[in-house]
């Protein structure tokens, strides 16, 4: 058997990455949530807003902790795996990578240290403050690390030379086509996956009857906002669609499993895509919705992927059920936030058992959303990485061997899986110790933990922030 | 492209330099100390040589990614042609540093493993430093290259001098960390830093002495640079100075002096460091490509100037405050509780 290290290095992308996403999914998230109960317990002083921040605040912290280190394999894939596509597009790219790791490096190293173990030693209003800057930093993140992915999908604003990608116009080149579409759809699917998270954590408090009150608290201003929010991102995935249709019509061709250029095209509910007959199995569709949906048209044209020789084609299986499982785990929240209302109006939000397992069954599905939908715009993209210009196979580092790269594949499968359950294994466990009552001193910090430099400042008396 | 107006490789030269000079600097002396952890006689030392860089590790090691998006940025074929060219020994560090990374957490957190974690934490900073000294002894020789692209196999960096530059660095980074607790730390522990250093500064200088007459003698053109006339008369104070360092640094050691063994440490890899830089000069490829033929386009360095120069001082600032903070010794009773 032959190794493909073009494969293989895809699928090490993948492994690397999919573990990353992880983390700023429920981290972005989490810090902005952290935001607002800073900003509640500031503005009304009342001390559950105190206990649930400094709760959320532990965890917060070993999840950042691991972000950062997975986060530092990222750049260096592109040099080891990708250096053609490195070597092409560092011109264009390269400085919006290395602005999100100088802003992220410049926030992280003002306030974080601030946000973990600054409590007893600012006033509270610098507390929030750090609070406020450090979620500021997570977005600037996801801004750099979006305009980057969305230049691949929908590349502007570059002239190219010699096989090479030049700036023209570095406006372009940030806010490229899918660029806002990609970056309201992203942030918004992660304060959804952190919100679903903090409400299986709300209701695993309620059935078994521990810190009630905060769950009490936390459980309804959640859903409020999940209430906006969900639906909100319905509206966007249908508008990222839009432009998805305007600038990578094939990508939507293969989320559609739709083979044939027509105007009254079916939806697809269910298939069966047979790559090879380019055509559909067991296909079950709704006539004419496909075009009323993705050209708010009934007469609408989509082209098909028989348009495109078969070359430039994206997979079509993976997109068309990723897609569906995304879309699937949308409606199944938003029946969710439904009945949460039907359950408020009748009272009965925090003793009917069966929703509450519900909630906590529910707190996974923000990530398997995400993971999903990036799968979906990831795979579409193929086989280019600069969308229509830049093959995939072309990408790969050329001194590579298939085995070189099962080697490596190895190593980070092994100690990923020793790092991640491991992580998640210690959040469970501060989870199950739940918000305890504020401490009047900050808590001893036993040796061997990365302190921040705040902590060694002289207490300041008076001035706590409880 | 168009030619530019202004040339702005000297200053991301500068800038590249500095910033892979305090990473070496930096996360060179807490692998140090990670690597003599591994040599402690006792729990309450462990926790005492782990105590002393817990505050400041981890911002050591972001250098580390922004030297890698700098070298990127700024002379993306450098980039392009380096890390497939060190692809196992990236992955060793990389893979190494996670593992080390984490034990500072978990190895409080998850007692039962005290003992595996703290494993993790010294091997692996023992294999990301010898991870770190291969890709210096690789990138020393040169990589094969093909156009734009490195033409070797992924196993080319592993070489009899690659191996050696491997554990030469060990032996340094060791004598940063070294020199490192001596500054923090009292009593029977700073003695056994003195100790160890000694050891470790032996080693240091046979890899110096090793390294600088292979080097000339594996490339003619580095022999000419150093050997030729009138370039030995103004070359000539790089290893006096050297050798005057190693005798201090040999003296602080063996006295009483608290921070001299790390300023010694310091010295020994700043003339390391030139050394290199005067027998590589002008090339980031070396023997293929100069900075000028490496570097991104005049568009791009002026675009990343702009808020390297803003965001970078702020950074640094930071980092010497942060330093500032946690001065003084590491003490059992109170660490930086």
């Amino acid at each position: 058997m032959s190794l493909d290290p073009l494969l293989l290095s895809r699928l090490q992308f993948v492994w690397v990455v999919a573990w990353h996403i992880l983390l700023p999914a429920f981290t972005v998230g989490l810090a902005s949530f952290i935001a607002v109960l800073e900003g509640l317990h500031f503005a009304t002083g009342r001390e559950i807003y105190f206990r649930l921040s400094t709760f959320w605040i532990k965890i917060f912290a070993v999840s950042f902790g691991m972000g950062v280190v997975s986060g530092i394999v990222m750049p260096f894939q592109f040099g080891t795996n990708w250096s053609r596509f490195s070597d092409a597009t560092a011109n264009v790219l390269s400085p919006l990578l290395a602005y999100e790791g100088l802003m992220a490096f410049f926030l992280e190293s003002a306030f974080l240290g601030v946000l973990l173990f600054g409590r007893k030693l600012v006033p509270r209003w610098a507390h929030f403050i750090a609070a406020l800057m450090v979620a500021l930093g997570t977005l600037f993140s996801v801004f750099w690390i979006l305009a980057t992915n969305s230049w691949m999908q929908t590349p502007a604003g570059y002239e190219m030379v010699d096989g090479r990608f030049f700036p023209n116009d570095w406006l372009q080149i940030i806010f490229s086509p899918s660029f806002p579409y990609r970056l309201a759809h992203t942030v918004v699917a992660f304060y959804i996956t952190t919100g679903f998270v903090v409400v299986g954590v709300a209701a695993y408090y309620l059935l078994r009857g521990r810190f009630v009150d905060e769950a009490r608290t936390m459980l309804p201003m959640t859903l409020w906002l999940l209430t906006v929010l969900v639906p909100l991102q319905i509206f966007l995935g249908d508008a990222h669609g839009l432009n998805t249709l305007a600038y990578q019509p094939a990508k939507l061709a293969a989320i559609e499993a739709h083979w044939d250029t027509n105007s009254r095209v079916a939806l697809n509910l269910f298939a069966i895509p047979d790559e090879k007959a380019e055509t559909n199995r067991y296909a079950l569709s709704i006539p004419d919705l496909g075009s009323l949906i993705l050209t708010h048209d009934p007469n609408g044209i989509v082209r098909g992927l028989k348009d495109w020789p078969p070359s430039d084609r994206p997979p079509v299986a993976i997109p068309f059920f990723a897609f569906r499982i995304m879309v699937g785990i949308g409606l199944l929240m938003l029946a969710l936030i439904a009945t949460s209302w039907w359950l408020r109006t009748h009272g009965r939000l925090f003793d009917s058992s069966w929703f509450l397992r519900s909630c906590m069954l529910a707190s996974p599905l923000g990530f398997l959303a995400v993971l999903a939908g990036w799968a979906t715009t990831e795979v579409g993209r193929q086989p280019w990485t600069v969308y229509g210009l830049m093959r995939t196979a072309d990408s790969v580092s050329p001194s590579l061997t298939g085995f070189d790269v099962v080697l490596s594949l190895v190593g980070y499968g092994v100690v990923y899986l020793i790092m991640f359950p491991a992580g998640i294994a210690l959040m469970a466990r501060i989870v199950r110790n739940g918000p305890a009552e504020p401490a009047m001193e900050p808590d001893p910090v036993e040796s061997g933990r990365p302190l921040q430099p705040v902590q060694a400042l002289p207490h300041p008396e008076g001035s706590a922030g409880s | 492209m168009t030619p530019a107006v202004l040339d702005f490789v000297p200053l991301w030269t500068i800038i590249l330099g500095f910033g892979v000079f305090l990473y070496v600097l930096l996360d060179g002396f807490d692998l140090g100390v990670g690597i003599l952890y591994g040599l402690a006689p006792d729990l309450p030392s462990r926790n005492l040589v782990m105590n002393s860089i817990a505050p400041i590790w981890d911002g050591n090691e972001t250098w580390l990614v922004l030297g890698g998006l700098a070298l990127l940025a700024a002379f993306p074929l450098a980039f392009a042609i380096i890390l497939p060219a060190v692809y196992f020994p990236v992955l060793v560090m990389l893979l190494a540093l996670v593992f080390r990374g984490v034990a500072f957490e978990f190895r409080y957190r998850d007692a039962e493993h005290r003992t595996f974690w703290d494993h993790a934490f010294c091997y692996g900073s023992a294999l990301a430093t010898f991870a770190q000294g291969i890709v210096l002894g690789a990138f020393i020789q040169g990589f094969q290259t093909e156009g734009r692209h490195f033409a070797g196999s992924s196993f080319d960096c592993f070489t009899p001098f690659s191996i050696f530059t491997g554990i030469a660095l060990v032996f340094g980074y060791s004598l940063l960390g070294a020199g490192w607790l001596v500054l923090k730390t009292q009593g029977t522990l700073q003695d056994w830093a003195r100790r160890l250093g000694r050891w470790c500064l032996f080693g240091v200088l046979v890899a110096i002495a090793a390294v600088s007459l292979w080097t000339p003698l594996m490339e003619p053109d580095i022999a000419r640079r150093w050997f030729s006339w009138p370039n030995i008369a103004f070359l000539s104070p790089v290893p006096v100075i050297t050798g005057l360092l190693a005798l201090w640094e040999w003296h602080s050691l063996r006295n009483h002096s608290e921070v001299a063994p790390f300023v010694g440490a310091i010295g020994l890899f700043v003339m390391s460091y030139i050394g290199i830089a005067i027998s590589l000069w002008p090339m980031i490829v070396p023997y293929q490509f100069t900075l000028w033929q490496a570097a991104s386009s005049a568009s791009t360095q002026a675009f990343l100037l702009v808020g390297t120069l803003f965001l970078l001082p702020i950074i640094l600032m930071y980092t010497g405050w942060s330093y500032w903070v946690f001065r003084g010794k590491v003490r059992a009773d109170i660490g930086y509780h």
